[in-house]
């Protein structure tokens, strides 16, 4: 059974500027499932997926991340991208002067070279980049302009998924992707994920908004409260949600 | 729960900015090695002795000693400048030694055979082949060791087309009038210090003469190396353009590791003549000393060029990552109408290295233009300073600059300042300045990582960007070597 496993979270303790944010995160997550985090605001979704990803600015305190068989924790962030985690961000950065092509080339060539296959050629990587690219509608100005600059709300993120597509992660995490996005780049957004979706990868999906969901559909809903996962159930979990709100769950934890 | 360890790690991560920076950024250099090539130096100290030396050592002509001596007597009552935001130790200018030059079975080689193997080698190792069938097609190239010229490549080829492209010596004596009527035209004796102590003591440089109506078919490069201990450099770079010409000339620059510092005081002086172009790159990476800030070259250096002919163009691009003191403003003298001047600048500092650099551009024709692009990056302790002229004088009708200046902080400890002078005479004159100061943000760096980019390769990255719009002013084969330049000059082990 364990191999069916992709990403097993226990006990998950994490801190920053010596506040403990997550605080004992359990999370089981099966190649092909997508997995919905909800909660209210400051309750450590957004930590989750950094302290996943290695952001240097956490400390992790305690409890194990096994990642397909690899002790997660153990690796560099870098290191954890070659093994197949991908984080979308929810606020991408600028990078200025520096091209996509760039960017993803030097990317793709550092997990090529973790894995001690030869880098790219010019050709290929471009004929990859225009394939990818098309999934997410970005036209073929994206090539030579700079990371994320001047990119709209909209644009960085179907560039998260561009990203994501060049990458082909095992597992996705998706930071509040919805975030500032309009009807018609959700909907693109979302179109992407789907359409990268396999049996053998798996997907977070970390949002505020059953919207989101209406286009991805979870396999389960967490509610994640205070550090901790407090409710876990099936896609109906987060219509629940979007109807009642929070206040019934808090209670539910506050009073126990 | 681990509360020690919580209160260890995050405390720790402040400190750890600096340090990812300073791993990235303390990367080794690479040219630091000394050929062992049998060398003739002259005692160390200056005095008219000296001058009359050097002069006769090259065999030179009456005007051009007394040009020297001129020189020389002023220097003497002149006091080294102050002004530059630059902490220089008092220089002994009598513990330096004013000519050395390796030797060769003849004062000049003809060929190939009567160079020095290890001179050969010591040029191979630094990636510049001095035999012609190796050398990059489409770029000839002048080595200087020392004091002299070792080798001009491709004289032949350029000669057919009427280009002269050799050492300042050669020039002297081959091509009298053409120097006499150009050198110290641009750049007098009388300009500054280190102006006098070089038309004093120059040894050695490039002479280029790029004739009417022709576009020189090749990259001119010159490569200066510092060799011997206990010397100093100070080359003469003479370029005219004449009327219809276009040049590009490259300027690369290596020295041995050592102790000790080293002055290097050139002059480059560039004459453009009507709708005549001239490229200036310069890719300077003297010893910038070690990561204690000991040793390094003293670079002192004066730089200009006169747009004296219509619709002429200058323009300057630099890479500056050496020298432990860089000291330096290439400018324009736009003296005929139309003309355009441009610089286009990088200027690296880390460890304790320290850079008081920038342009002056001079508007005297009418409807000339100048664009000033300096992009400033610091690191380690090092201060970085751009200070820019920008001159209109009253009669210079229509006017135009553009300055952008740009400063980027790797660390805590270094310093970014800016010195803009703008002196405008004339009311249709439009000036415009921008700066900005900014850091890699912790944020962009593990953006990186998250795609899979380590530390060190995602500085190199955010670096090159930053740095852009200056890089792509290079020549294709030199914007290779820069790139790769500004990731060595900031690159390191990352744990």
């Amino acid at each position: 059974m364990k191999q069916d496993i992709l990403l097993q979270v226990d006990d998950l303790r994490a801190s920053i500027d010596g506040k403990e944010i997550l605080k004992g995160i359990n999370l089981t997550v099966r190649p092909g499932e997508v997995h919905a985090i909800m909660g209210p605001n400051g309750s450590g979704k957004s930590t989750l997926s950094e302290v996943l990803a290695g952001n240097p600015a956490f400390s992790v305190d305690g409890g194990t991340v096994d990642f397909h068989g690899v002790d997660l924790l153990a690796l560099s962030p870098e290191d954890r991208s070659h093994e197949g985690l991908f984080l979308s961000f929810q606020y991408p950065v600028e990078i200025p002067g520096v091209s996509m092509v760039n960017f993803m080339r030097a990317a793709l060539n550092a997990k090529r070279k973790y894995f001690n296959e030869e880098p790219l050629s010019a050709t290929e990587f471009l004929k990859l980049m225009r394939q990818k690219r098309a999934i997410v509608e970005l036209d073929n100005k994206l090539a030579s302009r700079s990371v994320n600059e001047g990119f709209s709300g909209g644009e960085k993120k179907r560039n998260e998924i561009f990203q994501m597509a060049m990458l082909e992660p095992r597992l996705s995490i998706l930071d509040e992707t919805d975030s500032g996005l309009d009807i018609d780049a959700l909907r693109i957004v979302a179109g992407g994920v789907n359409l990268l979706k396999t049996s053998n990868n798996a997907t977070i999906v970390i949002t505020h908004y059953q919207r989101l969901l209406d286009y991805i559909k979870p396999d389960f809903v967490h509610v994640l409260y205070k550090g901790r996962i407090v409710k876990t159930g099936g896609p109906e979990l987060a219509l629940e949600l979007e109807d009642k709100g929070y206040d019934w769950i808090k209670e539910e934890v506050d009073n126990k | 729960m681990n509360k020690d360890k919580e209160q260890n790690t995050t405390p720790g991560k402040a400190d750890k900015t600096p340090d990812i920076i300073g791993e990235v950024t303390g990367g080794e250099y690479k040219y630091g090695f000394t050929s062992d090539i049998p060398t003739e130096i002259l005692e160390r100290g200056l005095s008219e002795d000296v001058v009359r030396f050097i002069s006769e050592k090259k065999g030179e002509p009456e005007w051009l000693l007394d040009f020297r001596l001129k020189a020389y007597r002023y220097w003497l009552t002149l006091k080294m400048p102050k002004w530059a935001h630059l902490d220089i130790p008092g220089i002994d200018y009598q513990a330096i030694s004013y000519y050395a030059a390796p030797k060769t079975k003849s004062d000049a080689p003809k060929s190939m055979e009567e160079v020095d193997p290890q001179l050969i080698e010591t040029f191979n190792k630094l990636g510049i082949p001095l035999e012609e069938q190796k050398v990059l097609s489409g770029m000839a190239v002048d080595a200087v060791m020392d004091s002299v010229s070792v080798k001009t490549t491709h004289k032949e080829k350029l000669a057919e087309m009427g280009v002269i492209f050799c050492s300042i010596s050669e020039a002297v004596k081959d091509y009298p009038d053409l120097v006499k009527r150009y050198l110290g035209s641009v750049v007098s004796y009388r300009d500054n210090f280190f102006a006098a102590l070089n038309s004093a003591v120059f040894s050695d440089g490039s002479f280029v003469y790029i004739p009417k109506g022709v576009r020189c078919p090749m990259e001119l490069s010159t490569y200066f190396r510092i060799n011997a201990g206990g010397t100093g450099q100070f080359e003469r770079t003479l370029i005219v353009a004449d009327d219809d010409s276009y040049v590009s000339y490259l300027e690369g620059c290596t020295a041995p590791m050592r102790d000790e510092n080293q002055l290097h005081a050139a002059i480059v002086e560039i004459i453009v003549e009507d709708r005549a172009e001239v490229k200036y790159s310069t890719v300077q990476n003297w010893y910038a000393g070690d990561k204690d800030g000991k040793g390094g070259i003293y670079n002192f250096v004066t730089k200009r060029g006169l747009c004296r002919g219509h619709r002429s163009k200058l323009s300057w691009t630099q890479v500056e990552t050496g020298s432990a003191i860089t000291w330096k403003y290439p400018g324009c003298i736009l003296a005929g109408d139309e003309s355009v001047g441009e610089f286009y600048s990088v200027a690296v500092t880390n460890n304790y290295q320290q850079a008081d650099t920038g342009t002056k551009m001079i508007h005297i024709g009418n409807n000339t233009r100048s664009t000033i692009v300096s992009k400033g990056i610091s690191a380690g302790h090092s201060q970085n300073s751009y200070r820019g002229l920008v001159k209109v004088v009253s009669k210079a009708q229509g006017c135009r600059n553009y300055t952008q200046c740009d400063s980027l902080l790797l660390s805590p400890t270094c310093g970014a300042h800016t010195f803009p002078y703008i002196d405008v005479m004339n009311d249709t004159a439009v000036v415009e300045h921008e700066a900005t100061t900014s850091k890699i943000s912790e944020d962009q760096i593990f953006y990186c990582n998250q795609r899979g980019i380590p530390t060190e390769e995602a500085v190199g990255l955010i670096v090159n960007g930053y740095a852009r719009e200056v890089m792509n002013k290079l020549p294709m084969e030199f914007a290779v070597e820069a790139q790769k330049l500004l990731q060595i000059s900031l690159e390191g082990s990352v744990g």
